[in-house]
C-alpha cells in the first residue's frame, strides 16, 4: 500500500508562489495580446519575488526549523537566510531585466533570439519592436530552482535543482540584444560545460549513494559516523560532488567558463548569475558538507583550502589585467568565491568563544557583495556609447568629470569590493576571514588578506580611470538616464553598502540567529 | 627599567562628550563643498577655513580643561557607538582624548588653519580651490580619526582616509602627468604599509579579542616574545610606509607634485609622521620585544641618513625639504626605537618639526609664487631682499632645523641624540653625523636661495606674497623660535601617563659633552655648506662623477629598487599565472589534438577548441584535486 506523501504546503509556500508565478507566466506570454505582455510580466513577476520574500519572512519569523516534503526540503535558519538573499538579489536582478529607458524603449534582449543575427529577419523584428517577455517567467523559474538548491535536504532533489535554476541561464545568456554572437557563443559554452560538471555531480552523488545506501544528507551523514562504508567511495564523492557545485559556484580550476559568459551574457543576466548563482551555490556547498559530510571533513577542508588560493590567486591576479569592465568584474567575482571559500573552510559552528559561525558569516557577506555587484552592473548598464553599452576601461575615463554620480556610486561598489573600510565589504571580509581564523585556518586568512589587497588594485584602475584621467573626445562614453527600475537598484545598493558598513550591528545580529543547519 | 603605571581613561563628561565635533566639523564641511559643488565657489574657501579654526578652538578648550584636571583624569574616552558586534568580540567604535591625542589635535588643526589661510591667497588664481578645500578638510577629518580613535580599527579607518585625502591633493593637478603618476605611486606603496596594518589589526582581534588601545595595552604583558616581534614588525611596516622610512620612502619626493601647501601639512608636518604616532601609541607591544624595538631605531637611523643624502643633491627646493622631511621623521622613528626614554622626545621632535618644517615649506611656497613657480634652486639667489618677510620667516626655520641654540629643533633634537648615545654608541654617531649633514644641506638651500648673485629667469619679477600668505609664515616662524624653549621642560612630564615613559631631568642649556659635540658638528655643517656654495653657482647642475651626489639624485635608486623588489615579481606573477591558465593548459591540448587530427584543423576550428581547453582545464582540476584529496590522506 502506498501512503500519500505529506507536504507542508504553508512552509512551501515561497517556492510554490516563485513555481506558479512562472507558470502563470508562460500562460500570459500565450494569451494576453502583445502590447500588453510586458506589464503583466513585469507585474506578476515583482509580485510573484514580494510575495515569495514576504512568505519567507514570515516562516522564518514564526516557524520552528523542520524538514518538509518528505525528507526532500530542510527548511532551517539558514535556508531562510540564504532565500531572504535569493529573493531579494532576485528583486534587484527583475528590476535590470525591466529596464528599457537605457535603450530607447528597448530591454537589454534580443528583440527575436531565434532569428540569424544580422539576418532581415531579426532587422525586421527590431523594426516592430518586437521583444521576449519570456525572459521574466525564465528568472523565476531560475529563481525557484535556485531556492530549492539551498535548501535541498537530498542529492536528487539537490541535483534536479542544479538542473532547473541552470537551464533557464543558459537561455538568458544567450539573449543579447548587442553583440549576440559573443553571446549565443556565451550561451552554448556555459551550456556544454555545466552539462560536463552535471555529470560530474551526478557521478559523485552516485558514489555517495553506494556510499552511504541513501540519498538523505542525515544519511550520508549517519553512514560516516559509523564508518562501515568504503573510504575510496566516499573521497569520490566528496571530490566530484564538491567539483559539481565549484563550477556554479566559478572557483579555480572551474572558474574558465566565467569571464566568457558574464562578458558575452546581457548585462542584467551577468549581475543575476554574479549574485544569485553565487549564493545559491555557496548555501548548497555550505548544506552538503556541512550537514552530509561534516564528519569527513579533514578530508575536505584542505581540498577546499587549496581551491580558495588558487581561486583567490587568479581571480585577482588575473582581474590586474584586464580592459573590459565586464571580464574585469567576473574575475572580481572569482576572487570573491576565493574569500567565500576561506569561509566555508573554517567550518566554526556557533557557539562560546566564536564570533560568528560559518553560515552566518558568509549570509553577511554574500549581502554585502551581492548589493556591490548589483549596483556596479547597474552603472555598467548605464555607461552606453553609440546605443549600447561602453564596456572597454577607455570609455570610463573621466567620468568622474562628466557624471560625477555615477563615477561616485561606482566607486562606491568598487571601495566595498575592495573591502575598505566604511563599505559593507570591509565588514564582510571580516566576518569572514574571522570565523575562518577561529576554523584554525590562520594560514589561510593571511593569503587572504594578501589577495584581498592585491585584487583592491584593480578596482582602483577603474577609479583611477573614472577621475584621474581626462575624458577622451569621441571614447568616453556617456551616461544613460534610467528609469525609477535601475534608480531603485542603485538606491538600495548603495544604502546597503553604506548602512553594512557603518551600522552592521543589527544585520550581524540577524545573520547570527541563522546560526546552525539541522539534519 | 621602571614604567610609570598606565593611567586608564575615564568616561567623557561635559565639554569631553562633545569631542566628535573635533572632527564632525570639517568632515560636514568637507561634504557640503563637494555636494555643493560650483555653487559654492564664492565662499567655499572661507567656510573650510571657519571649520578648521573652529575644531582649532575646540581642541584648545579641551586642552585648557586637560590642563586643570588633576593627572589621573586627564585621558578621557568617548564612546560613540558599537561598530561591529559578533558574539565574542565586538569593536566599539570611539574616541581617546588624552595627552598624547590633544598634542596632535592641536598641531593637525592649528597648523591646519594657518595653511588653510594661506592656500587662499597660494591658490587665489586656481579654477578648482573650492575642490581643493574641500579635500584639505576631508583631509583634517581624517587625520583627526586617525589620531582621536581609541582603537587600531577605528585609526586604520583615518590611516585610508588620510591616504585618500593625500592621494586626492597630490593628484590634485592630474592634468600634469607627473601629478597623476605620483599619486598612483603614493597610493601603491601605502598600500604595502596597509598590508603591515591589517595583519596586526587582524592578529590583535585574534590573540585580544578585541583591537582597542586600552584592551591592547592590557594584553600585551601576556604575549609571547615571537608574536610581539611579529606584531611590532607588522605595525612598523605600515608607519614605514605611511612615514615615508626606508625601504618605502620612495613616493615622499614624487609626491612633491602636489600644491605645496600640501607638501606642507600633509607631507610635512602632520600625515607623515603618523607612522610616529603609531609607533608611539603601540608602546605596550614594542616594549615586549627588543627585536622590534631596535627595528624601529634602524629603520629611523638609515632614514635619517639616506634623507640627509637625498637632500644634500638635490636641486629642486621642495625636494630638498622632502628629503630633510624623511631625515627629520627618521630622527622620531629613532627616538621611538629607542623604547619609554625616546617616545617623548619623539613626539617632542614631532611637533617642532611640524612648525617649522611646515613654516619652511610654506616659505618655499612663497618664494615659488614670487618666481613664477620656480622650483629649481640654480634660478634663485639674493632673494633675501626681494622678498623680505619670507627670507626671514624661512631663517627662522632654518636655525630651527639645524639646532641652533634656544630655538624649537635645538632642543628637541639634541635631546634625541643625547637618548641614541646612551642606548647605543653607534646609532648615537650616526644620529650626531645625521645633524651635521642637515646643518650642511640646510645652509645649501639657504646660501643658492636667498643669498649670493641673482640668477633668475628674465621673466622673474620677485615680489613678496600677500598677507593671507605672510602672516601665516610669520606665526609659525615664531613658533619655530620659542616652541622649544616653550615645551622642553614640560612635555616628558606631561606625556608620561599615555607613552608610559619615565621622566628625565632637562636643562635650558646644558655643558655637557654631547650638545657640545652637536653643536661643533653642526657648525662644521654650516661651515662646509657655507665654503662650498659662496660662489658662482652654475644655472645648470654640473655633470658629474661622483657617485654619492649621482645616488642622491637619483634618490639612491628607490625607484630601482621597487622596480627590482616589488614591480617585476608581481609582474612576473600576473604573466606566470596567465601563461598557467592560458598556455600551459592550451598547450596540453594542443598537444593532444595534434597528435588526434593534426594542429592546422584544430586551430580552423579555434572556437570549438576554447571549449575543449576549458572542459580539459576542468577536467584537470578534477585530477587535481582528486589528487589533493588523496594526498591528505597519506600525510
Amino acid at each position: 500500500m502506498i501512503t500519500a506523501p505529506t507536504i507542508e504546503w504553508l512552509l512551501l509556500s515561497p517556492l510554490l508562489v516563485l513555481l506558479g508565478g512562472a507558470a502563470l507566466g508562460v500562460l500570459v506570454e500565450a494569451l494576453v495580446p502583445r502590447a500588453s505582455r510586458y506589464l503583466a510580466q513585469v507585474f506578476l513577476a515583482s509580485l510573484s519575488i514580494i510575495a515569495a520574500l514576504a512568505l519567507t519572512i514570515t516562516n522564518w519569523v514564526s516557524a520552528e526549523p523542520t524538514i518538509a516534503a518528505m525528507g526532500s526540503i530542510a527548511l532551517d535558519r539558514p535556508a531562510y537566510l540564504f532565500w531572504t538573499l535569493l529573493l531579494l538579489f532576485g528583486l534587484g536582478s527583475l528590476a535590470l531585466f525591466a529596464e528599457r529607458s537605457l535603450g530607447n524603449g528597448q530591454s537589454a534582449f534580443a528583440s527575436s533570439a531565434a532569428t540569424v543575427p544580422g539576418s532581415p529577419l531579426e532587422r525586421e523584428a527590431d523594426r516592430l519592436h518586437r521583444e521576449h517577455t519570456e525572459i521574466f517567467p525564465l528568472l523565476l523559474f531560475s529563481l525557484f530552482g535556485m531556492l530549492m538548491f539551498a535548501a535541498a535536504n537530498d542529492l536528487l532533489t539537490l541535483f534536479v535543482a542544479l538542473e532547473v535554476f541552470s537551464l533557464p541561464l543558459y537561455l538568458l545568456c544567450g539573449m543579447a540584444r548587442r553583440r549576440r554572437l559573443l553571446s549565443q557563443e556565451a550561451a552554448l559554452k556555459y551550456f556544454l560545460l555545466g552539462a560536463l560538471s552535471s555529470g560530474f555531480l551526478l557521478y559523485g552523488i552516485a558514489m555517495l549513494y553506494g556510499y552511504s545506501g541513501g540519498f538523505h544528507l542525515h544519511e550520508i551523514a549517519d553512514a560516516i559516523t559509523a564508518g562501515t562504508g568504503s573510504n575510496s567511495l566516499l573521497l569520490a564523492g566528496i571530490v566530484l560532488v564538491g567539483v559539481g557545485v565549484l563550477f556554479k559556484l566559478g572557483a579555480v580550476p572551474f572558474h574558465s567558463w566565467t569571464p566568457d559568459v558574464y562578458t558575452g551574457a546581457p548585462t542584467p543576466v551577468t549581475a543575476f548569475m554574479a549574485v544569485a548563482t553565487k549564493t545559491a551555490a555557496v548555501a548548497a556547498l555550505l548544506r552538503v558538507f556541512f550537514v552530509a559530510l561534516g564528519g569527513a571533513r579533514w578530508d575536505w577542508q584542505p581540498m577546499f583550502a587549496v581551491v580558495a588560493v588558487a581561486t583567490m590567486l587568479v581571480g585577482s591576479v588575473i582581474g590586474l589585467v584586464q580592459s573590459d569592465i565586464k571580464r574585469l568584474l567576473a574575475y572580481s567575482s572569482i576572487a570573491h568565491a576565493g574569500f567565500l571559500l576561506v569561509g566555508v573552510v573554517g567550518v566554526v559552528a556557533a557557539g562560546e568563544g566564536v564570533a560568528l559561525s560559518s553560515v552566518s558569516s558568509i549570509g553577511f557577506y554574500l549581502l554585502a557583495y551581492g548589493l556591490a555587484t548589483l549596483g556596479a552592473f547597474a552603472i555598467v548598464t548605464m555607461v552606453r556609447r553609440s546605443g549600447g553599452e561602453a564596456n572597454n576601461i577607455s570609455s570610463w575615463r573621466g567620468l568622474g568629470r562628466t557624471n560625477p554620480l555615477a563615477a561616485g556610486l561606482m566607486t562606491l561598489f568598487l571601495l566595498s569590493f575592495a573591502g575598505i573600510p566604511l563599505t559593507g565589504g570591509f565588514v564582510g571580509k571580516l566576518v569572514v576571514f574571522a570565523s575562518a581564523w577561529d576554523g584554525g585556518y590562520g594560514w589561510l586568512v593571511l593569503v587572504a588578506v594578501v589577495f584581498s589587497l592585491v585584487a583592491a588594485f584593480f578596482y582602483l584602475k577603474i577609479v583611477v580611470a573614472m577621475w584621474f584621467s581626462e575624458p577622451v573626445e569621441g571614447e568616453t562614453a556617456e551616461v544613460g538616464t534610467p528609469s525609477a527600475w535601475t534608480w531603485g537598484v542603485l538606491v538600495v545598493a548603495t544604502l546597503g553598502t553604506i548602512i553594512l558598513g557603518l551600522v552592521p550591528g543589527g544585520v550581524l545580529d540577524l545573520a547570527g540567529t541563522a546560526g546552525q543547519f539541522i539534519r | 627599567m621602571h614604567l610609570l603605571e598606565i593611567v586608564p581613561a575615564v568616561p567623557a563628561s561635559g565639554l569631553f562628550s562633545l569631542a566628535w565635533l573635533v572632527i564632525a566639523i570639517p568632515l560636514a564641511c568637507a561634504a557640503l563643498l563637494i555636494v555643493l559643488g560650483k555653487r559654492s565657489d564664492g565662499w567655499g574657501h572661507l567656510l573650510a577655513t571657519v571649520a578648521t579654526i573652529a575644531s582649532f578652538a575646540i581642541g584648545l578648550l579641551l586642552f585648557v580643561q586637560m590642563l586643570s584636571a588633576d593627572e589621573g583624569s586627564r585621558a578621557v574616552s568617548v564612546p560613540l557607538y558599537e561598530w561591529i558586534a559578533t558574539g565574542s568580540w565586538s569593536i566599539e567604535a570611539g574616541l581617546l582624548v588624552d595627552q598624547l591625542s590633544i598634542l596632535f589635535v592641536l598641531l593637525i588643526t592649528g597648523v591646519g588653519a594657518l595653511i588653510h589661510i594661506y592656500s587662499i591667497g597660494y591658490m587665489a588664481h586656481d579654477a578648482n580651490r573650492r575642490k581643493f578645500f574641500a579635500y584639505l578638510n576631508l583631509f583634517v577629518a581624517a587625520m583627526l580619526i586617525l589620531v582621536l580613535a581609541d582603537n587600531y580599527l577605528v585609526l586604520f579607518l583615518g590611516w585610508e582616509g588620510v591616504g585618500l585625502a593625500s592621494y586626492l591633493l597630490i593628484g590634485f593637478w592630474a592634468h600634469k602627468p607627473s601629478a597623476a603618476a605620483a599619486g598612483v605611486k603614493a597610493f601603491v606603496v601605502n598600500r604595502v604599509g596597509d598590508l603591515g596594518m591589517a595583519m596586526a589589526i587582524f592578529t590583535m582581534l585574534a590573540m585580544f579579542g578585541s583591537s582597542a588601545f586600552a584592551d591592547v595595552n592590557a594584553g600585551a604583558p601576556q604575549l609571547s616574545g615571537t608574536w610581539a616581534t611579529l606584531l611590532g614588525i607588522m605595525l612598523l611596516v605600515g608607519a614605514c610606509a605611511k612615514s615615508a622610512q626606508v625601504p618605502l620612502q620612495s613616493w615622499l619626493l614624487d609626491a612633491m607634485e602636489g600644491p605645496t601647501p600640501v607638501s606642507a601639512l600633509i607631507h610635512a608636518a602632520t600625515m607623515v609622521t603618523a607612522g610616529v604616532y603609531l609607533v608611539v601609541r603601540s608602546h605596550a607591544i614594542y616594549a615586549m620585544s627588543d627585536v622590534a624595538t631596535l627595528a624601529v631605531a634602524i629603520v629611523g637611523t638609515v632614514t635619517l641618513l639616506a634623507g640627509a643624502w637625498i637632500g644634500s643633491s638635490k636641486d629642486d627646493i621642495k625636494k630638498v625639504l622632502a628629503g630633510s622631511t624623511m631625515s627629520q621623521i627618521g630622527y622620531m622613528m629613532l627616538a621611538a626605537g629607542l623604547g619609554p626614554v625616546g617616545a617623548a622626545f619623539a613626539i617632542f621632535h614631532l611637533i617642532t618639526h611640524g612648525f617649522f618644517k611646515a613654516n619652511m615649506f610654506l616659505g618655499a611656497g612663497s618664494v615659488m609664487h614670487g618666481m613664477n613657480d620656480e622650483v629649481d634652486m640654480r634660478n634663485f639667489g639674493g632673494l633675501a631682499k626681494a622678498m623680505r618677510i619670507t627670507f626671514l620667516t624661512f631663517g627662522a626655520g632654518y636655525l630651527a632645523i639645524i639646532g641652533f641654540p634656544f630655538t624649537a629643533g635645538f632642543y628637541s633634537k639634541d635631546h634625541i641624540v643625547e637618548a641614541a648615545f646612551e642606548s647605543n654608541t653607534v646609532l648615537g654617531v650616526l644620529a650626531l653625523l645625521g645633524a651635521g649633514v642637515t646643518a650642511y644641506y640646510m645652509t645649501r638651500l639657504m646660501v643658492m636661495t636667498f643669498f649670493g648673485a641673482r640668477r633668475w629667469k628674465d621673466d622673474a619679477h620677485p615680489h613678496e606674497s600677500p598677507l593671507t600668505m605672510t602672516v601665516p609664515l610669520i606665526v609659525l616662524g615664531v613658533l619655530s623660535l620659542v616652541a622649544g624653549l616653550f615645551m622642553n621642560s614640560w612635555i616628558q612630564g606631561w606625556l608620561a601617563p599615555a607613552t608610559g615613559g619615565e621622566v628625565h631631568e632637562t636643562e635650558v642649556f646644558s655643558l655637557a659633552l654631547i650638545p657640545l659635540l652637536t653643536l661643533a658638528v653642526v657648525i662644521v655643517g654650516v661651515a662646509v655648506g657655507w665654503f662650498l656654495h659662496r660662489g658662482d653657482i652654475p644655472r645648470t647642475a654640473p655633470v658629474t662623477k661622483n657617485p654619492l651626489v649621482l645616488a642622491g639624485r637619483s634618490d639612491l635608486y628607490g625607484d630601482a629598487l621597487n622596480e627590482y623588489a616589488v614591480v617585476r615579481p608581481v609582474k612576473g606573477l600576473v604573466a606566470g599565472t596567465e601563461a598557467f591558465d592560458h598556455g600551459v593548459v592550451d598547450g596540453l591540448v594542443m598537444g593532444s589534438a595534434s597528435m588526434a587530427g593534426g594542429l592546422g584543423s584544430w586551430l580552423r576550428r579555434a572556437q570549438n577548441g576554447y571549449v575543449r581547453t576549458y572542459g580539459l582545464t576542468f577536467v584537470i582540476g578534477v585530477v587535481a584535486l582528486a589528487a589533493v584529496v588523496v594526498f591528505g590522506q597519506l600525510v
